[in-house]
């Protein structure tokens, strides 16, 4: 028993040793993300709703003011998508935590300094789409609701296009102002109004083909910036 | 058997000068027209035998070859030392004759000689493989003569023919013989025909023809050109059968047609007086059959016809879609939609006309057909005065139909005149805008027994079936069963009536009970009836109770009809009006004076269907009512009173109430239709590609439902978008142009 089993309780006593090591590290990592997640929930907790355990516009209002960002710039919706956000006006503690995680923040100051990097990270075109049509998706606040009113249409376009596409973006929301035809818009419609935006030479509009399957808005809209010209 | 002594061979120049030399001279006595006209057997005999044996004889006897040459060498010298020169000396007719003379001469001449040599077709040439005597013969003529004379020849003849061509007489005899020697002396080869004459011809002929057309198409008018150039045209013909080869007719009628027709083909149908748009306005039936008989088969030329064909028809349907709006607009003269009877009738003639044309001036040519059909598409479809040529078509269709309309016609034009609407019904594109106004104008025939004949209406339900398919009258026809069928009902009511003990209704009632679906929709209203008929009703619905308790009965007053008697003082009139207006009157039977107010609660009806009756009883023809004030409508302050001094020198009148104008529902019903057809077609459409682009998409859903309506593309594209909202389709992640379906 002599050597070998010095050697198994050496071997037993560096194991657990090493277990314990592990262990330490584990609980220390694991307790650097408890620390995390603690703090990301602080956060979380002080905006929001006491009652409801969600995150309501008014919290989200205070949120912005921290921020130092207006409660109607595009940097939030952006951060909406970022955390997946379902409900317009509403962050759910899960959503909160998923949305600082992608970010790697923990603290009002990372998170303002992660805005700037958001945007261009939501800007890049492989993400742009996604972004654009969950915008969309986030104002359609009832159950069920499939389209958005005109007036509130033209302040998401704004809002998401202006940026990439203002003389689009003010002639389309010049336009849908003065028709009368549709009174919402739906998802077709949003979309293909971002591949306009994208395909479509602007003002001549040249390539515009009313023989493809643009919807009848977008028709409409040709329609009205050619006789404009005239 | 020989007549000369036999003492040896012949030698060969012997042989030739003391026998054949004899012969030929005599040969050639005969051909100058001297003694005699043929040898005799013996002399023939004599001849052949001389040459028999010279050829016969053992070598170096044997003649064949020098006789072969000497017959060719004969034959040459005598067109040398006579033909030729004689020839030489004659120049054009005169040339031409002595040419015919000489060729049929030396015909004459290689036939004989051919006979007495002919010993040398048999084995010397025969082995040897030469030409024959005949050919060999002929040849030499064609060698020398013809070879030297052939252009001279050509172009007298050339010249003979222009000559003719101005208007001269000419020996036609002589140019037939001409050109048969030119097709003889090919010996079975036309070359010398074509290459020798009928090229230089042909040309010579595009020349002069493209001369005089280009005066003529300055000169004269359209129609007297055609006629000049069909002239023209026969004389050819003509010519060809007397003096020219068959083989010619063809490609010389050609080039005649070009140079005087093809050529000038958009001057002379353009042409600003006398063109095809003229001939057409002044219905020069002849001219233009004239016109198309020499133009059809050159493809430019009838193209340009159907479209100036198309063109006129079209500016003369326009016209009179012009006079229709006119007169509409000028309203004073257009009670009771006359004027869209009018121009329905012209409409109709105007068809039957151009029908004429295509059938007998233009053979009924497809592509003639086609620029006719065109036309009546382009104005059959403009709208008049707002209103669409669907409209009319049924409003005259309902005139046809219906007792009392603006024409009274027989059965058999009746019959014809419904043919030419369902004709005419093709060329409309909103087939399913007149479905819908006849059905509507159907049911008042059929409610309000207007109609005249059950056999004409039937009739034309199967002359629409047979072109527009069984969807299209299928609710029409169910419309006429269902009378059928009502009139069962009501034999069937009367008997429920007389068998079970129900106490008398009081009056005579007959019910009419429609399928739902079939006719239009009428909206029902729930007019308080007057105690009398209520009880009638309550019998009515027990005894349907025993027909079937499946199914519903909504009762719709507004169409119905009542019989009243009125008591005035001077007589009793019978009344015959609506229901609605009949529930007024006996109103009156219980009260004096009634105020607008009262009449409305104690009837339960809606004010414009209240303003409209009471104004047919007060206001109109027949005063049953006194109103005050005695303004002329109705207002609803206004007081009835019962007119018992009313009179007319009729005992029955009917009281008329006037219809409402259902043009905006029927559009309004159709265009649902419309979009309900469209969702349809698309949905079907997808369900069995399952992804499809849009262009494709779109000439599919067109097609599918032509025979209804042309539908906007607008329109499809806005159901396309609302059925992608309502998830029955989704745009393609690739390719937003093609759609694809979701199940």
């Amino acid at each position: 028993m002599g050597r070998a089993s010095k050697r198994k309780s050496d071997f037993e006593s560096s194991a657990s040793a090493k277990n314990a090591r592990v262990d330490s590290v584990r609980s220390a990592s694991s307790k650097a993300v408890t620390k995390l997640q603690e703090r990301v929930d602080e956060l979380y907790n002080k905006y929001a709703n006491k009652t409801s355990e969600l995150m309501d516009p008014e919290g989200i209002e205070a949120l912005c003011s921290a921020l130092k960002v207006d409660h109607t710039d595009v940097r939030i919706l952006m951060l909406a998508w970022k955390m997946k956000a379902e409900k317009q006006g509403y962050f759910t503690k899960d959503e909160w935590r998923r949305g600082l995680k992608a970010l790697r923040v923990d603290t009002m100051n990372k998170l303002k300094k992660a805005l700037p990097e958001l945007e261009k990270e939501v800007l890049k075109s492989e993400n742009f789409e996604n972004f654009y049509n969950f915008s969309f998706r986030y104002c359609l606040t009832e159950e069920k609701q499939k389209c958005l009113d005109i007036e509130s249409t033209c302040l998401l376009i704004d809002l998401v296009l202006g940026s990439q596409y203002r003389p689009q973006v003010d002639s389309f929301t010049e336009f849908l102002k003065i028709q009368s035809d549709y009174k919402v818009m739906n998802m077709d419609q949003w979309t293909n109004f971002l591949r306009f935006c994208q395909e479509i030479s602007f003002p001549d509009l040249q390539n515009y083909d009313t023989c493809q399957a643009w919807p009848l808005i977008l028709d409409n809209f040709v329609e009205w910036m050619k006789e404009k010209k005239m | 058997m020989t007549v000369y002594g036999k003492s040896g061979p012949i030698e060969f120049n012997v042989g030739w000068s003391e026998f054949m030399e004899k012969g030929i001279s005599r040969l050639k006595t005969i051909l100058d027209g001297n003694e005699g006209t043929s040898f005799s057997s013996e002399e023939y005999m004599f001849l052949y035998t001389i040459i028999f044996d010279m050829c016969t004889q053992k070598p170096p006897f044997d003649h064949s070859q020098k006789l072969y040459e000497k017959y060719k060498e004969c034959i040459n010298e005598y067109i040398m030392i006579t033909v030729l020169p004689s020839l030489r000396k004659k120049h054009n007719e005169f040339m031409l004759m002595e040419l015919v003379k000489r060729w049929s001469n030396h015909k004459v001449m290689v036939r004989w000689l051919s006979r007495f040599f002919s010993y040398l077709d048999r084995y010397y040439i025969a082995r040897r493989s030469l030409p024959l005597l005949k050919e060999a013969g002929l040849k030499c003529f064609q060698d020398l003569v013809h070879q030297e004379l052939k252009s001279k020849a050509r172009d007298a003849v050339i010249n003979l023919i222009n000559q003719e061509r101005e208007g001269e007489q000419i020996d036609r005899a002589l140019l037939k013989n001409v050109i048969d020697l030119f097709i003889e002396i090919g010996m079975g080869s036309m070359d010398y025909y074509e290459k020798g004459f009928q090229d230089a011809m042909l040309i010579d002929t595009s020349a002069f023809y493209s001369r005089k057309a280009s005066n003529w198409i300055v000169q004269y008018s359209c129609p007297v050109y055609m006629l000049k150039a069909e002239e023209c045209l026969n004389k050819e013909r003509e010519r060809v059968s007397y003096y020219l080869h068959s083989s010619t007719e063809t490609i010389l009628l050609e080039k005649v047609h070009k140079e005087l027709l093809v050529v000038y083909t958009n001057q002379l149908l353009e042409k600003e007086h006398s063109g095809l748009h003229i001939l057409l306005k002044n219905d020069k039936v002849e001219d233009v059959t004239r016109i198309y008989r020499l133009f059809h088969k050159n493809t430019k030329a009838l193209e340009l016809i159907a479209n100036m064909f198309k063109q006129h028809v079209n500016s003369e349907g326009m016209i009179l879609v012009q006079q229709a709006e006119d007169a509409v607009g000028n309203k004073a003269g257009n009670a009771g939609g006359a004027q869209e009877q009018v121009f329905m009738r012209k409409v109709i003639e105007l068809h039957d006309k151009y029908l004429g044309y295509v059938k007998k001036c233009f053979s009924e040519n497809f592509l003639i057909h086609k620029a006719f059909k065109e036309a009546f598409e382009i104005f059959c479809n403009k709208a008049v005065a707002g209103s669409s040529c669907a409209e009319f078509l049924a409003s005259y269709t309902d005139d046809i139909l219906k007792k009392g309309g603006s024409q009274k016609l027989s059965d058999e034009v009746i019959e014809e005149t419904l043919e030419k609407v369902v004709n005419l019904l093709a060329y409309i594109s909103e087939k399913d805008l007149f479905a819908e106004f006849y059905r509507k104008k159907l049911s008042r025939r059929l409610l309000f027994d207007r109609s005249v004949s059950d056999d004409h209406e039937r009739s034309i339900l199967t002359k629409l079936k047979q072109q527009c398919g069984t969807q299209f009258t299928s609710k029409m026809e169910g419309m006429i069963t269902d009378l059928t069928l009502a009139k069962e009902n009501q034999n069937h009511f009367q008997e429920y009536l007389n068998n079970r003990q129900v106490a008398s209704l009081g009056m005579d009632l007959t019910v009419t009970v429609l399928t739902t679906g079939f006719w239009p929709v009428y909206k029902s209203s729930d007019l308080n009836l007057p105690a009398e008929m209520v009880k009638c009703v309550e019998v009515f619905k027990k005894f349907y109770q025993t027909k079937t308790k499946s199914r519903k009965l909504t009762w719709i007053y507004s169409l119905g009809t009542c019989n009243l008697k009125g008591n005035f003082e001077q007589k009793s009139i019978e009344l015959i009006l609506g229901t609605y207006q009949a529930a007024a009157l006996l109103l009156f039977n219980d009260a004096d004076r009634l105020s607008y107010s009262d009449i409305k609660i104690q009837l339960n009806l809606a004010d414009e269907d209240l303003v409209r009756l009471l104004q047919s009883l007060s206001c109109a023809k027949y005063k049953i009512l006194n109103k005050s004030p005695n303004t002329r409508s109705v207002s609803p302050n206004d007081y009835f009173e019962f007119n018992s001094k009313f009179t007319d020198r009729m005992r029955r009148i009917k009281i008329p109430l006037p219809s409402v104008d259902e043009k905006k529902k029927v559009v309004e019903d159709v265009e649902k239709d419309r979009r309900y057809n469209v969702d349809a077609s698309l949905v079907r459409i997808m369900k069995s590609r399952k992804i499809l682009g849009y262009q494709q998409l779109l000439m599919e859903c067109v097609e599918q439902l032509s025979p209804l309506f042309k539908p906007d593309v607008k329109l499809i594209k806005k159901r396309i978008e609302d059925l992608i909202a309502r998830d029955y389709l989704e745009r393609d992640e690739e390719n937003p142009n093609m759609f694809k379906y979701l199940a």
